[in-house]
């Protein structure tokens, strides 16, 4: 990076701003379609057109492909990092908006800033005045203020956080009815603390409201929904992975339409099909990457490229991700965490992470003596099958709950955790009671060591674990013990609430170290959006 | 196309010959609608839009004819005729139907009456990629009396045992008592991998099958196979737990896999790989999820053939195969349709007396001073003075003429019963005469030419 100290702060601060406000996938299209429509009405107005042609050359170059009618969002934001010292990039928010930790000098740059603000508020001015724009600078300009207010930014927040907003909920549905999906209801009772969120019961599935041979979804796709709703195929990986499996059937039972391009036509057809999955449990973030990177590549194939040639390259770069980042990224990491395992360890797990099992594993094949210690949490107690698995493999193992951690980490000498996500400010996103494992692991001084693939690296920021998370259903914390089941009529008590959790954020200060691949082997948790930098420029 | 729908209506009811010896069974009036017309307006309300039909030439021109198969059904029906001897099977059918079947498959019996929300049984089949998934319901005792029926009715020595696991929709056993000679022995393989397991006998079959595609390639090699219910689902489900589709190693797959394709001609096995299948495995690898908890082994115990059931406690579940059923499917099917009782085209005089439950056919005739309850009466019948009609089913045509007492009875189509005849619990065949004054009491009434040779 060429940047120099001055521009290094208000740099940081649009990626974190960009990544707050650039939330899930699908509504970024409506954000576009949104914005079309508002220059559409500016159109009348004078601008600059020198001004406005600058900044469409300065957009233009760092694109690599022919900018067509609607340019997919996940192309210009991986364009956007490395441009974002030329472009006009939207830094008008005021610092005090950005949640960043103060680390930055930001205070004694402020005449910069403010010049660089002037300059910007300028520029965009006049660029709202082109008409019909493509969707890179719909997509650039996302982040920007509305025409009118130049001063204070309104930040579009995703739709899943703003469940307690009626206006967010009726775009939802008519986004939904346009796509011919089904929206899901919101089931019981909601804890006023999380009434920002959704919550779905299991016993209401999606597909009730489905036809039976469906036809506006792929079979593989209401197939995929339903393991996702019921929980069969869970866990960060696993998501991904038959995600991916899903797209590649859907790929191979593709036909262009007559009159249609591929390369945009095809993501067209996704967009029902992740809205679907959308409704039927919340995407995670690295299903988030897996669909922006098969977007990209879909619209990356050239115009002139045959259909069976097309489909089977996309089958192919599916392949290759699937390889590159999920199994081999699993082999490097498990290489760098096996270095870090002695003879005569105690390893604390909590739940059951894929990655951190595979570990554990490889470990034991190289002849490492260690035994393990297995925490676990209802309702989910996926430590029965971390358990089941490494003990299969001949580990000895150890297995308690949750709240006997800290009568258990005395004994402990390391932690190792999966995570679901590492988000841009270094918290660590993982199943909820990680951070709480990782807390009591600080106060016995114990090392946490996370593992986590890069793909599962996400621009969004977070610090705590209310603004953003999954409510699962609730009636899944209900237990019958002995034929009684005392909460059976727990929504007919007005005062009470049950909260089913999902996930939590551990802060960086309770991580030690993050191993991850891309040949990284293990860094320091605040150094997420670094790697994060540098992924988007070599792509 | 993720799913095919076929109903199976060549079936001749076997156990209600009174009944359908003129009228094939899949027409049989319920409510006033043919009775594979409710099947059907299953599958169209779920969402289909093509059934294959599979039945006999003379249901197919019955079929064209009936006013409201040609109106209410706007699915497209691809009827298959096979013959009438009745020595074909419903496997037998699926053989027949081969070429057509593109996808999984979704068997049905014109006989089912049901509300069922089919999804549930449609879930199972997606959810666990399961190769069979059917519905059961449990038995409901018919309390209405039989007509002919002379004395109590046999407890069922046909039971049915079906046992299912601790969630209960597992289903890991089904036998016959018919084939349990010296008592129900359960294999060890099937203990050892579900130790709980609950038997059921008060279930009733619906006959609703989801069946994958392999199931039905299996039939056309496999061809000794002839009934879906009485073969091919029992050999389904313990195949479940055969020591060869058993493959707790994931790790050989891939020379196991190439070793069944080889072996699936000679063991008629039942390989349900799909193109995919290293990625499928990956992802349920990584998954944390088991659909039991306690032993070693992994999510379904590695096997690859599973077999799910649906068991309804609440809700209507009928087939229609015996007389005990069909009586108390026309007293409960108009239910689950918003239908006005009265036909509009009907004429009825006001000094009739009709109860809420009964139910007028179209272009009906119906005079004064009659009583009508409880009764379900059918098309372009004629009910003349003073008659009374209690808990009984009258088909289309009928004549019911002055002063007759009519109570739980059945009378089929164009009969005509004569005047001041009194008939109880009586069940009077197509087109038979009753002569007036007749007093019947607990007969059935048919032609002699219907009468078995002895």
């Amino acid at each position: 990076m060429a940047d120099s100290g001055v521009t290094e702060g208000p740099d940081k601060k649009e990626e974190i701003d960009r990544a707050k406000s650039e939330g899930k996938e699908l509504t970024k299209e409506e954000k576009q379609r949104l914005r079309k429509e508002k220059k559409q009405q500016k159109k009348n107005k004078e601008k600059k057109d020198d001004k406005a042609s600058q900044e469409s050359e300065k957009e233009k170059k760092p694109l690599s492909s022919p900018p067509p009618a609607s340019q997919p969002p996940p192309q210009s934001t991986t364009q956007k990092a490395p441009s974002a010292v030329p472009a006009p990039a939207p830094v008008s928010v005021p610092a005090s908006e950005a949640p960043v930790p103060a680390d930055k000098p930001a205070k004694s740059k402020a005449e910069l800033k403010a010049e660089r603000r002037a300059r910007q508020e300028a520029e965009r001015a006049s660029k709202q005045g082109k008409k019909g724009e493509t969707g890179q600078q719909a997509a650039t300009s996302k982040q920007k203020a509305p025409p009118n207010e130049l001063q204070p930014v309104v930040k579009r927040l995703p739709e899943h956080i703003q469940v307690d907003n009626p206006d967010v909920l009726k775009k939802l549905a008519k986004k939904l009815e346009r796509q011919q999906i089904p929206l899901r209801m919101d089931y019981g009772y909601k804890v006023s603390l999380f009434s920002h969120l959704h919550q779905y019961s299991r016993k209401a599935p999606l597909t009730q409201q489905v036809s039976i041979p469906s036809t506006v979804i792929h079979p593989a796709v209401v197939r995929l929904g339903l393991q996702y709703s019921q929980g069969i195929v869970t866990g960060s990986n696993a998501r991904s992975v038959a995600l991916l499996h899903a797209f590649k059937q859907v790929i191979r039972d593709y036909t262009t339409p007559p009159n249609e391009e591929l390369s945009r036509d095809l993501v067209n057809k996704l967009k029902p099909y992740i809205s679907f999955l959308n409704q039927c449990r919340p995407l995670s973030a690295s299903m988030g990457n897996a669909i922006k990177y098969i977007k990209k590549e879909i619209s990356n194939i050239p115009s002139q490229c045959k259909e069976e040639e097309a489909k089977s390259k996309l089958l192919n770069c599916i392949e290759c991700y699937i390889n590159e980042k999920i199994i081999l990224a699993a082999k490097a990491i498990a290489k760098s965490a096996i270095e870090k395992i002695s003879d005569g360890d105690v390893i604390l797990i909590y739940g059951c992470s894929s990655l951190v099992n595979h570990i554990l594993c490889e470990a034991f094949e190289k002849s490492r003596k260690f035994r393990v210690i297995v925490v676990d949490s209802r309702p989910r107690l996926e430590g029965r099958e971390a358990l089941r698995r490494l003990v299969q493999k001949g580990i000895s193992c150890t297995y308690v709950l949750i709240s006997a951690v800290s009568y258990v980490l005395p004994e402990v000498s390391k932690v190792f955790l999966g995570a679901h996500a590492l988000l841009a400010n270094g918290y660590v996103m993982s199943r909820v009671g990680t951070s709480q494992i990782a807390l009591v692991a600080k106060a016995f001084n114990v090392p946490v060591l996370v593992c986590c693939e890069t793909y599962k690296f996400c621009e969004r920021v977070q610090t705590d674990s209310f603004v953003s998370n999954e409510l699962d259903d609730p009636d899944d914390l209900i237990v019958t013990r002995k034929g009684k089941t005392h909460l059976k009529d727990w929504q007919e008590v007005p005062s009470l609430g049950l909260l089913n959790l999902v996930y939590d954020v551990t802060p960086p200060d309770f991580v030690d170290l993050v191993i991850t691949d891309l040949g990284l082997g293990m860094i320091p948790c605040t150094s997420v959006p670094v790697v994060l930098r540098v992924k988007n420029v070599d792509q | 196309m993720e799913l095919q729908a076929v109903l199976m209506a060549a079936g001749g009811g076997s156990r209600m010959t009174d009944l359908t010896y003129n009228t094939p069974k899949p027409m049989l009036p319920v409510g006033n609608k043919p009775l594979m017309w409710y099947p059907l307006n299953l599958l169209e309300r779920v969402g289909f839009e093509e059934v294959i039909v599979i039945t006999t030439k003379e249901v197919q021109k019955m079929m064209s004819t009936d006013p409201k198969m040609k109106v209410d059904v706007k699915m497209k029906l691809d009827v298959v005729c096979i013959q009438e001897d009745g020595d074909m099977g419903t496997a037998d059918a699926l053989r027949h139907i081969q070429q057509k079947i593109k996808t999984d498959i979704l068997v049905m019996s014109c006989d089912l009456i049901t509300d069922v929300a089919l999804h549930e049984v449609v879930d199972l089949f997606r959810a666990h990629n399961a190769t069979l998934a059917m519905l059961m319901s449990k038995a409901h005792e018919f309390t209405e009396t039989v007509p002919g029926q002379k004395g109590k009715k046999k407890t069922a020595e046909q039971r049915d045992f079906v046992g299912v696991d601790q969630s209960g929709k597992r289903l890991l056993f089904m036998a016959n008592e018919a084939d349990l000679e010296d008592g129900l022995s359960v294999r060890k393989s099937i203990m050892r991998k579900h130790p709980r397991m609950h038997i059921k006998t008060g279930l009733v079959d619906a006959h609703l099958y989801c069946l994958k595609k392999a199931v039905v390639d299996f039939l056309t090699e496999n061809k000794s196979i002839s009934s879906i219910r009485g073969e091919l689902v029992p050999y389904l489900v313990r195949k479940q737990f055969s020591k060869t589709t058993d493959s707790p190693k994931m790790k050989d797959d891939a020379e196991d896999q190439t070793q069944k394709k080889n072996d699936s001609s000679t063991n008629h096995e039942l390989l349900i790989s799909s193109r995919d299948e290293p990625l499928l495995q990956l992802a349920q690898e990584r998954s944390c999820w088991n659909d039991h908890h306690g032993d070693m082994s992994e999510a379904y115990h590695g096997g690859k053939l599973r077999c799910y059931v649906h068991i309804m406690d609440q809700g209507l579940c009928y087939r229609v195969n015996t007389l005990a059923a069909f009586i108390e499917a026309n007293r409960l099917a108009p239910k689950l349709f918003e239908e006005p009782a009265v036909h509009p085209s009907a004429v009825i005089s006001e000094r009739c007396q009709m109860g809420s439950d009964s139910i007028i056919g179209a272009l009906c005739q119906v005079a004064d001073k009659t009583s009508i309850k409880r009764s379900t009466i059918g098309n372009s019948t004629t009910v003349k003075e003073k008659v009374k009609v209690t808990n009984s089913i009258i088909m289309h045509g009928v004549t019911i003429e002055e002063g007759c007492n009519i109570q739980g009875s059945v009378i089929c189509s164009n009969a005509v019963i004569g005047r001041g005849a009194d008939l109880k619990y009586c069940l009077v065949g197509n087109g038979q005469r009753i002569e007036p004054e007749a007093e019947r009491t607990n007969e059935v009434i048919v032609g002699t030419d219907q009468l078995m040779e002895i």
